[in-house]
This record gives C-alpha cells, structure tokens and sequence, in this order.
C-alpha cells in the first residue's frame, strides 16, 4: 500500500500560482513546491491522484489526515487539483 | 503504512527564480510588490510573487528567524534552537530584494512604505506583521517583565529564555503556563507546550510539574490532550480552565507570582503568554479595526479598510482559520495569486484554502486538526462535511505516524518557504 501521506517532490515552482484552480494552492503546505521527497506526486498521473482523493473523500483509503481534508472538496474540484497538480510537479 | 524517517530536505529556490523583469514586466501587468514582514505568511507570498516575475521587496527587521512551530520542541530538549533558525537567502536567491529594516508607516495616497532611512513606492502591499504581545493588557506583564517571565510566544531569545529556565529549575517546582483569550497564534500551542514540558520534566525532574492556567474553558483538541496527558504524563499536567478559577488577572515578576480571582500562585517558571493583536505596522496603517486585528476579503485578503494593502496571516481576521503558519502560507498563496490576477487586471475569483496543525505529546505521540474554508458571505467559514482532529482512542502506531508526518510537515513548509 502506498503511504497514507503523498508528498509531492516537484509541485512547480509557485509561478504556476497562476491559474490554480480553488483549493490547490493548500497542497503545498504539506507537499514540497520543489524539495526531495519520499513519495514525489509527479510519478502520479491526474487520473491517479483524482481517484486517491476520491477514496480518502469517500472513506476507501486509510488516512491519518487526508481524510478529513479530501471531504472539503467536490469531484469537480478534486479532479481539478488533480489535473493541476499532474501538470506542474516535477516529471524527472 | 509508515512514512520513512528520511528528512526531507527541500532543494532551494533556484528553480523558483525567474528573470528579474523588473520595468520592463511592469508594461505587461507585472508589478511592484512590497511585503512587511518575513514569517510564514510575508516570506512565502513574495516569493510566490517573485516567481511570477513581480518586482518583491521584503522588508524585515530581523537578518533570522526563528519558527514557532516546533520552538516548543526546543523548550523541552528535543532539538537546538539552531533547528529552528533560518535566514533570508533563499528569498534573495528566488529574486526577492530583501531589505533589512522597519517599516515605520505606510503612505497610503502615494503607495509608500516609509522606512528610517527612504521609502518604498508599490502597486500593492502585503502586511505580515504577525502578532504584538499586549503589554497593556495583563496588570505586572510589561516587556521588562517578559525578561522574568518570558512569554516565549515569538521564538528565538525567549525560547533559549525559557529553556534555560526550565533546566535551571529544582525537582519539585511547578512550571506555570498562563493562556490568554481567543484569538491568539497557535490555539493548541500551549497544550503542546505543556505536554513537552511534561516530556522534560517526566525524565530528568518527576517530582515537578506543570500547571495551566486558562482564560478559557475550551481548547483545540482538548479530548486529545487530555487523552495524552492521562497517558503519558500522569499527574505531572493540570489544566484549570477559567470557570475554575483559571484566568491570571495580574502578575508580580519580583516574585514569580501569577494572580487569579481566587487564587496566588507563587512558582518557580512562569510562561505568562498575554494577549496579542496584529503587529504594530497595522494599527498604524489603518488597517487593524477596534479589536486590535486586521478585516480583510476572504477572496483576497485585501483589506476592507485600505484599499491596496494586503494583510495575511495572524494579523488578519480571517474568519474560522485559526492563526498557525500552515493559514500563514496558504493566505499568502491566494493572496499572491489574486494580487498577481489583479495587477494584469483580471479579477479573482473564489479561493478555498486549507489549514493543517500538527501537535506533539512527546517526540512518537502528535495528532492534527484540519479544516477546509471557502468565502461565504464575506468571510472564510469553515466547510462543514471536511476537518475535524485526529480520533480519541487511535492507537500508538497512529500516534508516531502523525509525529513522523509533523517532522515532515516542518521540513517540507520550513524548505519551500526559507530554503
């Protein structure tokens, strides 16, 4: 099983700030914009990380914490993160 | 399930540094930002700022600084204060002009921050002044008094202050931690204070103790601190909330002496915490309003005072988000994000933000609160279906999990913020 916490190695730089859907911005705060990392997002498609935020919203991925932070966000809105997040962290 | 221990360390910001466009960006809607205050909130939005290509000016009057996020860690041992230091250049590295000194008011007509030695035109400015400690407000805590009964509560020299006070004390002696009334930074700090404490004095002085005196009957993740301190800390914390008696209405540092209605407490370390409000940049600026903090738009954390001045993090009213680092960087992130929208004169549209604390019992023991907040008639109310803390009753390998993830947590915000 992966971790419960994603961290995200290459989440861009900020400049990519622009044009953050609603939401995604928080990301960061716990997922690196462009540290090292165990588990670096940008080995995750959009698609995988949508439906890691749809199983933690929808109570199907154990959490500590993810949980109760994906219940905040519609799927739109997820997916949106998702496809945002996929586009702007680091693919190296 | 475990994350690996590896720390992470966050790379740098040269990634992050674009060509400084400085007059020649301005045609294109790019501008000049000048942002006061270099903590969490200040340092991240100008350096998301600067990546966009804005001219950033910093201005910050101390050349480091030291987090308070895990200065509670240093208190108890756990780590030097080295740990929690952190200078400014990897802003200037990210293409940041950082400028040492205090802005010593704003000229709000001609979009000018005043220093003692020039000023600073901009197109939009960020205030980050974080909290002043009230010494105005707790009869006998005056700063001189914050010598003797340090408050701790903005890291760095009071933090060493403290510590040495606690090594220095004898088994036996009861460390008091005076909590004031809602709002104040960190709401679950002084129970992970007191829990730390706790975690020091257990091993090396198991006769003493640690005695909370609140001006409140509530606290953020009271279930789970109880829970902790029942525990881990038997007897060694007691909490009087202020319907038992709890607020501290005076002090009298001559003889290390908290008062409340009912009670004198003489002891041998007293943490006196006092009621804060914004920094002194915002009263003023205008932009601080009768209860000593800062309206702002949930959208853009511009003021609803001062039109072109923005204040994020703990100097703000930003409605259920508690004042924590984590609020802090997320404010600054929209706050970036709409500023750079509004000088290419686009206009924001509605944020959601985020806001994650981590507390730590003991170095294997920590729980969060989270919670999602989103702008609902003109102030950023918490989403219902989402937060909420850790569970009472999770096992221990829950516990150090959420202390493994709380040292990611610091290692990850403290490096793309400062590194």
């Amino acid at each position: 099983m992966r971790a419960l916490v994603i961290v995200l190695a290459g989440l861009a730089t900020s400049a990519s700030a622009q044009g953050a859907p609603p939401g995604a911005l928080s990301c960061t705060g716990c997922h690196a914009l462009d540290a090292e990392a165990t588990m670096p997002l940008g080995a995750f498609s959009a698609e995988e990380i949508s439906a890691a935020l749809a199983d933690y919203r929808d109570g199907r991925r154990d959490a500590t914490i993810m949980d109760r932070i994906a219940r905040g966000f519609t799927p739109e809105e997820s997916q949106a993160i998702a496809e945002w997040i996929a586009d702007h962290a680091d693919k190296e | 399930m475990r994350l690996t221990r590896r720390t992470l360390v966050a790379t740098g910001g040269t990634a992050l540094a674009l060509p400084f466009l400085n007059r020649a960006a301005h045609a294109q809607g790019r501008g000049r930002v000048v942002v006061v205050g270099g903590g969490f909130g200040g340092a991240t939005a100008a350096r998301a700022l600067a990546s966009l290509g804005h001219e950033v000016t910093l201005v910050e009057r101390q050349p480091t600084y030291w987090t308070c996020p895990f200065s509670n860690t240093v208190l108890a041992g756990l780590n030097p204060i080295e740990s929690i230091a952190f200078g400014y250049d990897g802003l200037s590295a990210a293409g940041v002009t950082v400028v040492r000194g205090e802005a010593q008011g704003i000229d709000t007509d001609a979009s000018q921050v005043r220093l003692s030695d020039g000023s600073l035109p901009y197109d939009r400015l960020i205030l980050a002044p974080g909290i002043d400690l009230r010494y105005d407000a707790l009869p006998g805590y005056d700063e001189a008094a914050s010598e003797v009964m340090p408050h701790a509560w903005k890291a760095g020299a009071q933090t060493e202050l403290l510590r040495r006070q606690l090594e220095a004390m004898e088994d036996g002696g009861v460390v008091a931690i005076a909590v004031p009334e809602n709002p104040f930074r960190c709401p679950p700090g002084p129970y992970e204070r007191a829990s730390l404490i706790a975690h020091y004095l257990k091993s090396t002085k198991p006769r003493s103790k640690v005695l909370i005196l609140d001006a409140k009957d509530a606290f953020s993740k009271r279930p789970l601190f109880e829970e902790a301190w029942a525990a881990l800390y038997p007897g060694l914390v007691e909490w009087v909330p202020v319907s038992m008696g709890g607020k501290v209405v005076g002090v009298d540092p001559a003889t290390l002496t908290l008062m409340t209605d009912f009670a004198e407490h003489q002891v041998a370390v007293a943490n006196v915490i006092p009621p804060q409000r914004a920094g002194g940049i915002a009263d003023a600026s205008g932009v601080a309003d009768a209860t000593g903090w800062c309206p702002v738009s949930p959208e853009t954390f511009e003021s609803a005072l001062v039109p072109g001045i923005h204040v994020i993090g703990d100097a703000c009213l930003a409605g259920a988000m508690p004042k924590s680092a984590f609020s802090a960087n997320a404010q600054a992130l929209v706050a970036a994000q709409a500023i750079d929208m509004l000088l290419r004169g686009e206009t924001p549209g509605a944020p959601k933000l985020i806001n994650t604390c981590y507390s730590l019992a003991a170095p294997d023991y920590a729980f969060t609160v989270a919670g999602v907040y989103q702008p609902v008639e003109g102030a950023l109310a918490e989403v219902e279906s989402a937060g909420g803390t850790s569970p009472v009753g999770a096992p221990p390998d829950v516990r150090a999990t959420e202390a493994d993830y709380a040292r990611a947590w610091y290692a990850t915000i403290t490096g793309s913020v400062f590194g």
